[in-house]
């Protein structure tokens, strides 16, 4: 199994987490919604694989470069 | 006796007819489709109220006399007459709405990444490309077009998709055109979803799209987001002077917001203060749509030659962008020259959404906000070229 870290890629509060650890997504899925500037910002699977632990929760003031997952994948 | 001659029926003819029916489908595009709604419900709505005959909204007096529709230099005598010559001919409105504008925007990006500077300046070309058709045209056709340099720098000044600012130029050069011009403007500045993305997809290979951007911007610190403002203001107003009121304001809200000691007037300037402005000011740009200001030649040749100034001023940032790639170690996704125009935040929302649909890696808002500030900042520089030139 291989492993790609997703990161929170702009500084906001999360105010959504679409996923939660074991669930397979596919590439472009939503992660969860980042609010920063005024906008609900998605952020999106890089590409498929297996979500593990959610390290972020709803509500959270997070900044750039937070770990928001790890995302394993075949390869 | 209430007979149908004292209603508004007699005067309903085919002119405020057709406008009822722009002012209806203004309101369809903010309220069902969320297109702007803070500017085009406000637009809309004005657009209904002063098309509804004899409603007096929009009278002015001229030598003594009461006339049903707004005169350039006239005695207001309508409330929304009143509103939009005492906020917008006197400059108020337009002026202040940067003060707000300012304490909303973050230079940081542009801090971060200084070249996308370049891109805010160029993606003002369509501005002066416009602005020389605009003018090409108004010798050709004298008889039909009255279009002489004062017009074809308001409508140049479209390409910018700036309301404030284009209000502004236009009034000092061409008061007979603002309406035209401030709904051209501000109805670009909505359609910013529909208009940049197939430019930017014409312009660019799927591969340049894919170019992936880090996320993480260098980190600025508070004192250069202070120096910022200050400085920008010296050096803009000492080489422009006359891009003063806009950039002054501009650059000030900003001050308000940054210096750390000043937030209560931050919060205000940049919700509270903003918001009862563009109440204001969508209501009077609205109100001034009357069906004989608007349905004329020179509008259709304004809102024509707005739309070719707002995407020639996509292109050119975005192939300015590709340009820069020839010579830059690190590329950068030339889709962020597009948010150059200073429809703040669409046209980096837009950048954005694309960025992602290309490569889900990628998050670019941060990149083309850089941009997207420099453009606000290059046309009210626009503007002030050609108040220095034309004033």
């Amino acid at each position: 199994m291989a492993q790609e870290i997703i990161e929170v890629p702009i500084t906001g509060k999360v105010i959504s987490i679409e996923v939660k650890a074991g669930d397979t997504v596919q590439e472009g899925d939503v992660i969860c919604y980042i609010e920063s500037m005024k906008m609900e910002n998605p952020i999106l699977a890089p590409q498929a694989g297996t979500v593990t632990e959610i390290q972020i929760s709803v509500g959270e003031l997070v900044e750039t470069g937070k770990t928001i997952t790890i995302l394993e994948y075949q390869g | 006796m209430f007979g149908l001659f004292e209603t508004g029926f007699s005067g309903l003819t085919l002119g405020p007819i057709v406008m009822l029916i722009i002012g209806c489908a203004l309101l369809y595009l903010g309220i069902a489709k969320k297109m702007e709604p803070l500017l085009l419900v406000p637009i809309g709505f004005g657009v209904i109220l002063t098309n509804l005959p004899f409603s007096g909204l929009m009278d002015t007096m001229v030598a003594g006399e009461v006339i049903d529709s707004y005169v350039i230099g006239a005695q207001p005598v309508g409330i929304m007459a009143r509103i939009f010559y005492y906020g917008l001919t006197w400059e108020i409105v337009p002026v202040f709405i940067f003060l707000g504008l300012g304490a909303l925007v973050d230079f940081g990006p542009l801090i971060a990444n200084p070249k996308t500077l370049l891109l805010g300046a160029g993606a003002q070309f369509g501005v002066f490309f416009a602005f020389f058709v605009a003018l090409m045209l108004g010798s050709a056709f004298p008889d039909i077009l009255n279009i002489g340099i004062k017009e074809a720098a308001s409508i140049g000044i479209i390409g910018g998709a700036d309301g404030p600012t284009t209000i502004y130029l236009t009034n000092k050069l061409a008061p007979h055109f603002i309406g035209a011009t401030a709904v051209a403007a501000y109805t670009y500045m909505a359609l910013v979803p529909i208009i940049q993305p197939p430019i930017i997809r014409l312009l660019t290979s799927k591969k340049e799209r894919q170019i992936y951007m880090k996320p993480q911007l260098r980190a600025v610190s508070k004192r250069e987001k202070i120096f910022f403002p200050i400085a920008a203001s010296f050096i803009i107003i000492l080489l422009v002077p006359k891009s003063a009121p806009l950039i002054g304001m501009f650059m000030f809200g900003n001050l308000i917001k940054e210096s750390g000691v000043t937030d209560r007037l931050a919060e205000t300037a940049g919700n509270a203060f903003m918001n009862v402005l563009t109440i204001l000011l969508g209501l009077a740009v609205g109100s001034f749509m009357s069906a004989e200001t608007f349905l004329q030649a020179e509008s259709m040749v304004v809102f024509v030659l707005g739309i070719i100034a707002f995407a020639a001023s996509t292109a050119a940032g975005v192939l300015l962008a590709k340009l820069m790639n020839l010579f830059l170690k690190e590329k950068i996704n030339p889709m962020i020259g597009a948010a150059g125009v200073s429809a703040v935040p669409m046209a980096a929302r837009v950048v954005q959404r694309m960025g992602q649909q290309e490569n889900p890696r990628n998050f670019l808002l941060m990149h083309a906000m850089g941009p997207n500030i420099a453009g606000v900042i290059g046309t009210a520089t626009a503007a002030g070229i050609f108040l220095g030139m034309l004033g």
